[in-house]
């Protein structure tokens, strides 16, 4: 049962059927699934909602499914994280981590769209799917793909995180290297697109694919008790997340399903060398100047984005903003946010916390907003990013740890040998 | 000088369904103006009613995106591959 009524192009509205297609045959615009939002309003509330699985099918009612999921069954409903002590830090007295570092099964929101094209590709009955993909894409898709049986095809750029490249490796996939950026890559998958029988889950089964993306703000207004927030701070590559969140939002409003207006500011992040959204919007436009890529933040390298005119335009509505930061501000990003909350986010997540601290800077969020981080990628997969010096190695012997203890801050490095011994015997 | 433009599946009715077509041209935007002559209408495909490309078609010379060129001023050496490839992919 779906509530799914057809395709539409964002631009010239021309209405398609249901099939595997990027863009408009008219003006090549996006395309955009359609919902009868009535049907959807009758059949959805609170209480139906909330008595369902942690996953994002808790929401199914608006996912273009036609049938019931059969991969990605636990992906989403990731955590939404009271964040005292990274907020005390940032000057945020109301902050909150929606930490998709923890998606299942590949660890990145990345598993939210993937859970949707793979269950789509599987109904369209196709053989193969395949991605452009800066690396959690790639994990997302092979590991689905390996749980429904398909063949996948994954085309990564050459300059790639080894322990990306291995994580996807790992599912069957065949993964193919590119010499070229992100944007060279998805060229390329955009050609294969047009000549082989493969589903490529950001090309030409991408309309479906992006809608699973919305499941973030459904979830983050849960979470927070049907209440939108004051404010959304989002990382940018193609810059589909940040208008898919603000959608998500706007439809629970629609919907009935919240206890405030959606008065949500959207504010992008992105990393200083790699910002062609960032630069539009600080112009007050919505056009997209494509630049080359120089960044640690490898998974949002993306130069020539192709949601960046669509996510200028929803930070911009929403009375939002977006900046960015050097990569050396991205690894304190990714330091900060381990060591006062606990969690380990890959280069994204850095990009996203270094951008809040110049936004609290700027005076943009202010200290009583209830603002929420998106945490899209883990840590775990960008280990070489954080460039952390290799710990003292010592031999087994207690003199030397209490050489070492001397350097220590915290308890370790207070206690004189003779105070920890007599703290022993006491 | 002539060069074979690989066109889309999306661009090819707007073309006499061909795959690819051969045309005389020195700059990319020749290319356009001589394709416009052969099937009118293919332009307004590929331009806005300015004459800028369209926010949504990337055209790539020898696979780099002609923004980072002359855009449609673009010179084509001899030899050189000419794509035109709808930009709404990826992320």
């Amino acid at each position: 049962m779906s509530f799914v009524t057809g395709l539409k192009c964002r631009e010239c509205g021309q209405i398609y059927p249901l099939q595997p297609q990027g863009g408009c045959a008219e003006c090549f615009a996006p395309l955009e699934v359609m919902y009868d939002y009535e049907a959807i309003g009758r059949a959805l509330s609170r209480e139906r909602i909330a008595a369902r699985g942690p996953s994002l099918w808790r929401y199914r009612e608006l996912l273009p499914l036609e049938s019931e999921p059969t991969v990605g069954r636990s992906s989403g409903f990731t955590p939404l994280v009271p964040a005292e002590r990274l907020g005390a830090a940032l000057g945020l007295k109301n902050l909150y981590l929606k930490n998709d570092s923890v998606n299942a099964p590949t660890l990145s929101f990345k598993d939210r769209v993937t859970a949707v094209a793979i269950n789509k590709a599987l109904e369209f009955q196709l053989e193969a799917v395949g991605c452009a993909s800066t690396g959690n894409l790639a994990n997302a898709v092979a590991a689905q793909a390996a749980t429904a049986g398909l063949a996948a095809y994954i085309l990564i750029p050459e300059d790639l995180e080894w322990s990306k490249i291995t994580a996807t490796s790992i599912f069957g996939a065949q993964v193919v290297a590119v010499r070229g950026n992100y944007d060279e890559v998805n060229r390329l998958c955009t050609q294969i697109a047009d000549r082989f029988p493969i589903g490529f889950v950001n090309v030409n089964l991408r309309p479906f694919y992006g809608e699973g993306s919305r499941t973030v703000g459904y979830e983050i207004a849960e979470q927070l008790g049907w209440r939108a927030p004051d404010a959304v701070v989002v990382p940018m590559a193609g810059g589909s997340l940040v208008t898919k969140i603000y959608k998500g939002l706007c439809e629970f409003q629609r919907l009935g399903l919240l206890e405030n207006e959606v008065h949500t500011r959207m504010y992008g992040a992105q990393a200083r060398g790699c910002n062609p959204i960032v630069e539009a919007v600080q112009r007050n436009s919505r056009d997209i100047r494509p630049v080359k890529p120089h960044t640690i933040a490898k998974s949002l390298a993306i130069g020539n984005p192709a949601d960046g005119y669509y996510a200028a335009g929803v930070i911009a509505e929403s009375g939002g903003w977006a900046e960015d930061v050097s990569d050396d501000e991205i690894r304190a990003g990714i330091r900060l946010l381990a060591s006062t909350e606990g969690i380990f986010t890959e280069t994204a997540g850095g990009v996203t916390v270094a951008v809040t601290k110049k936004l609290v800077e700027q005076q943009r969020l202010q200290p009583q907003d209830l603002t929420v981080l998106a945490i899209t990628g883990n840590g775990l997969k960008t280990l070489e990013a954080v460039e952390l010096p290799p710990p003292p190695v010592i031999e087994p012997s207690l003199s030397e740890f209490e050489r070492l203890a001397k350097s220590f801050s915290g308890p370790a490095g207070i206690h004189s040998t003779s105070r920890a011994s007599a703290a022993a015997q006491a | 000088m002539s060069h074979r433009i690989v066109l889309p599946t999306p661009l090819r009715r707007f073309a006499g369904n061909a795959d690819s077509i051969d045309v005389e041209a020195e700059t990319i935007g020749e290319i356009i103006e001589r394709i416009e002559t052969l099937h009118p209408g293919f332009r307004d495909r590929i331009c806005e009613p300015n004459g800028e490309l369209r926010r949504f078609i990337n055209i790539y010379l020898n696979g780099e995106d002609v923004r980072f060129l002359e855009k449609l001023a673009t010179k084509i050496p001899a030899g050189a591959e000419v794509a035109i490839i709808p930009a709404i992919a990826g992320g």
